[in-house]
């Protein structure tokens, strides 16, 4: 067995192992669950230490038949795409676990879902066979559905199905597309690399573009797809709105990357022009929602509307920068919303309301707290030498040569996160201190150490983004290359 | 071949014809009836021993039936179906212990029933299968007698069988009469050759015909019994309603229309698209108002008979295998969530699903197995579901029958909408009571089987598949 493989199965075993221990014992589960986290991050370390940078290809390459009528094969691999979510998922799973021994009720139902949920996460990003993909894909549905049903706020049901049916609804368009690859294809494979190196028609690219389109734009969620999100991020708990905000989206967007981009160009250069100009829809409508909302959670959420925009832009534009832009995008909006949503729970727990306008003052109760809502809510808003200005810019920059008008659009988004994340720590932590919250207490250790590694990266990534362009520089270099982009 | 050559391979049903009788016999000398289903259990076995080799093709009875491995396959089928409904009807305490043994019985002759209806290759053999399989189920149907939502239930399935039974019976004689014949590659042949007004004439009699098949498997616009019958019927008995018979119609459907009608396939392709949209639409819209969970799983199954009918809407080998996968997929899956349900109904006699609330709590077992069952239907991987979705999925834009595959994807939404409601229930709400749900042994048991199964399948469905194909291997092919 691989290390891939070792990656997609260890939560499984967790699982396994916390369903066999007694449904009280809720700090062995919690303990259990968290050490399998670990396990998984330090095997992602094990696998960026042994990544080959000058390689573009795939790399720790897996692959055994598995179902030979139908060329089915469980086909892993990874490259610097793969390798940047690989990250992403093993940190942010991590720190959400520990963020989550804040769950007092049904412990061993929620740690077992949870991992379960890790397994779904990390198949996704490492299968390089389109059934397996879609499999992975589809398990990721089910536990999340459960996470927010059953932990989640007032309306948990509601949103837990809602959350569950738009995302079957595109995966099972997103099937067929697959379906209609697989026979397309000679001979008949659900291999992505080998799809890739088919030549398909125009039109027959568009309809099954269209057909992917709708199961990754859900997801991630493009306007007009993006309903689901704000209920699903409200009810939420605090640990499953970090994964969804910094994993779940980013699955959609990696879709594109993946699979729509490299097996069917054409399609993808044609509808270009088209999600540019969706991806400047939602980011100046994620924007102005975001501005007008006065439930934290909420604002966070739409926030991420917002920023998931600029990773459709950089997609949309077709040249080097654009795409790293993207992918980095996609790393840091995974690094600062997670932090964001986490500083979301830790007030919620506390003060148990969201209410923006009832805050105000709470600096001077809670000092730590404030300096990292701050530090964080200025790295999303693109404050240059931290994460977010990077991969915003970069996006820019790649698309100005391109759409100029829809990037002096976008730089209106920019303006929005400023207004809209500074008028909340206006209304949390400045002015005078509603009395109802003098006995609030500040961050615990436990919070502050969900939350430091994230700040790190975000500082290091935005002083020194080649730690992290490095690795997905020569990726991308190939996929600009093969879908006929420019390399600028 | 003849009579007396075709008795070696006429073993298992000969078995079944003593086993009936001994059944008959133990009926009188044992009064814990528990005995009789043991009995039913080797019987099946037993038959399934003495059948002829797999890979054999050969008519007996001068051509009334054909031993192939399309009849092997559902041979297996049934006996498992049956198998396991026996199992899981000892749990079964709603049916009084003095008429237990009679249900075991009927079972055993269903065995026989159905395997003959799989077998038979032409009109009046057909004819006779259906109606003797009919009869039977009316029977199991109105079994207790005692209810009135049984008797009713009863009723209203022989009022319909009669009339479709009528239809069908019309039809084959129009059939007949233009052609001459009853054996199915007969009727074939000479369609081609007719005239223009012979062949609307025999077009005619292929609908009347489609109109007695299409009762047995429900499709909608013959679907209006099922309902009723599946919520009014012993749980075991609806469980295996949904299953054999409807499995075994398509069997026979398949064969009339590929062997009888391949002249007409164009048309009856396009007949087919339209009654498989028609079907899963409106099996999972009437479905999503349901509040009794046997009511709810019978709109379901007329959902499933569409999807399963895309199978014959873009023919194809692909579509027959599509078929083949689909319903012993959909054997495991659905079997296992009418036992949950049995084995809920058995203690808080009711099916409202407003008494699953909470269940997670009252029987975690129970809960996780019911939820993976209806994770299976939904077409969630990696279970047997999914696997059945993607052959249908499959057989579908393989040959760009795009509208079919667009409405089987809306469809699954929909259907997961009612299908976790029920989950909903399940995990979601909180229960009204704390008293703990029991799981007696036969139900513990064909739920473990029918868990495996649907798991089993999903994450290796290698050997199913290999089984669909060796089953077409000699089935008319495209």
């Amino acid at each position: 067995m691989g290390l891939l493989s070792w990656l997609v199965f260890t939560p499984i075993v967790g699982m396994i192992v916390i369903m066999l221990i007694g449904r009280d014992q809720h700090k062995l589960i919690r303990n259990l669950a968290t050490f399998t986290t670990a396990c998984e991050l330090l095997l992602v370390i094990a696998v960026l230490a042994k990544f080959d940078l000058s390689q573009t290809g795939m790399q720790f390459a897996e692959r055994a038949l598995w179902i030979p009528q139908l060329g089915v094969y469980y086909h892993l691999g990874l490259d610097g795409i793969s390798l940047i979510m690989l990250v992403t998922t093993g940190l942010l799973s991590f720190l959400a676990c520990v963020a989550s021994f804040g769950i007092r009720e049904r412990v061993k139902e929620y740690f077992a879902l949870y991992l379960l949920l890790e397994t779904g996460m990390i198949g996704t990003f490492v299968s390089l066979d389109l059934f397996l993909f879609y499999i992975f894909w589809e398990v990721v549905l089910v536990p999340m559905y459960f996470l927010i049903g059953i932990w989640g706020g007032p309306r948990k049901e509601y949103a837990a199905i809602k959350f569950f049916l738009y995302t079957l609804a595109g995966s099972m368009f997103m099937l067929i597309g697959i379906l209609a690859l697989y026979f397309a294809s000679t001979p008949h494979t659900f291999n992505m690399l080998a799809l890739g190196q088919n030549q398909f028609a125009l039109h027959f690219q568009q309809m099954v573009f269209l057909a992917l389109f709708l199961g990754f734009a859900i997801k991630v969620p493009i306007w007009p797809f993006h309903t689901w999100l704000p209920d699903a991020h409200v009810e939420a708990p605090t640990p499953i709105s970090v994964i969804l905000a910094a994993i779940l989206l980013k699955m959609g967007t990696y879709g594109f990357f993946r699979i729509s981009y490299p097996i069917l160009p054409q399609a993808a250069r044609w509808f270009g022009p088209a999600m540019g100009i969706l991806a400047v829809i939602g980011i100046i409508y994620g924007g102005f929602v975001a501005f007008a909302q006065t439930d934290f959670k909420k604002m966070v959420a739409y926030s991420s509307v917002s920023h998931m925009g600029f990773v459709l832009l950089g997609l949309a534009v077709f040249t080097l920068t654009g795409f790293q832009g993207a992918l980095l995008q996609m790393f840091t909006h995974g690094l600062i919303t997670g932090a964001l949503f986490l500083l979301v729970g830790v007030l919620y727990d506390r003060a148990h309301i969201r209410d923006l306008n009832s805050f105000g003052g709470l600096w001077v109760k809670l000092p730590v707290y404030g300096g990292i809502l701050i530090f964080c809510s200025l790295a999303s808003l693109g404050l240059p030498g931290l994460a977010g200005f990077v991969s915003e810019f970069m996006v820019l920059l790649g698309s100005f040569p391109v759409y100029r008008w829809m990037t002096a659009a976008a730089c209106v988004g920019i303006l929005l996160a400023a207004a809209y994340l500074l008028y909340m720590i206006q209304r949390v932590l400045l002015g005078s201190l509603n009395p109802k919250w003098a006995h609030l207490k500040d961050i615990s250790a436990r919070e502050i150490f969900t939350l430091v590694p994230l700040m790190i990266l975000i500082l290091l990534v935005g002083v020194y983004p080649k730690i992290v362009l490095q690795y997905i520089a020569p990726t991308l270099e190939a996929l600009v290359k093969s879908v006929g982009g420019t390399l600028a | 071949m003849s009579a007396l050559l075709s008795i070696p391979f006429f073993g298992s049903e000969l078995i079944l014809v003593v086993s009936f009788f001994i059944a008959m016999a133990l009926d009188f000398a044992f009064s814990d009836k528990k005995w009789v289903a043991y009995f039913t259990l080797a019987a099946l076995a037993l038959a399934w021993w003495f059948g002829p080799p797999a890979g054999a093709s050969v008519r007996l009875f001068f051509g009334s039936f054909v031993w192939d491995p399309v009849t092997h396959f559902f041979k297996g089928l049934i006996y498992g179906t049956i198998g396991l409904t026996v199992i899981a009807s000892l749990a079964y305490e709603q049916i009084p212990g003095r008429i237990r043994g009679e249900f075991y019985m009927l079972l055993v002759a269903l065995a026989l029933l159905l395997t003959v209806m799989g077998a038979s290759v032409n009109l009046l053999m057909i004819f006779l299968a259906i109606e003797s399989v009919s009869l039977t189920s009316y029977l199991l149907v109105g079994f207790q007698k005692f209810d009135q939502r049984a008797s009713e239930a009863a009723l209203k399935y022989v009022l319909f069988g009669a009339v479709s039974t009528a239809l069908m019976l019309f039809g084959m004689s129009l059939l007949f009469g233009i052609t001459g014949s009853i054996e199915l590659s007969i009727i074939g042949a000479h369609i081609a050759k007719l005239d223009a007004a012979s062949q609307t004439l025999a077009l005619i009699g292929m609908l009347f015909v489609l109109a007695g098949i299409g009762f047995k498997i429900s499709v909608v616009p013959f679907h209006f019994w099922a309902p009723d019958v599946y919520q009014g019927a012993p749980t075991p008995i609806t469980a295996f309603l949904t299953i054999a018979p409807k499995a075994l119609g398509f069997a026979v459907l398949a064969r009339v229309f590929l062997t009888a009608f391949p002249f007409f396939m164009a048309q009856w392709a396009t007949l087919f698209s339209f009654l498989a949209i028609l079907t899963m639409t409106i099996g999972n819209v009437l479905a999503v108002s349901q509040h009794d969970i046997k009511r709810l799983l019978a709109y379901s199954s007329i959902a499933q008979a569409g999807y399963i009918l895309v199978g014959l809407a873009a023919p194809s080998s692909l579509g027959l295998q599509a078929i083949l996968v689909y319903v012993i997929a959909y054997l495991f899956t659905n079997l296992g969530a009418f036992f949950a349900v049995l084995a809920i109904e058995r203690q808080l006699r009711t099916n409202d699903i407003g008494a699953y609330n909470g269940l997670a709590k009252r029987n975690p077992f129970l809960a996780l197995s019911l939820t993976i069952f209806l994770l299976s239907l939904a077409g969630i991987p990696p279970l047997a579901g999914f696997i059945g979705k993607i052959f249908i999925f499959a057989s579908a834009v393989k040959e760009h029958a795009f509208a079919l595959a667009i409405a089987i994807a809306l469809n699954s939404a929909v259907a997961a909408y009612y299908y976790f409601k029920v989950v909903k229930a399940m995990y979601l709400t909180p229960a009204d009571s704390a008293e703990r749900i029991e799981n007696p042994m036969p139900t513990r048991i064909a739920i473990c089987i029918t868990l495996a199964g649907t798991i089993a399948i999903g994450i290796w469905p290698t050997v199913l598949i290999r089984f669909a194909e060796q089953a077409l291997i000699v089935f008319p092919a495209f």
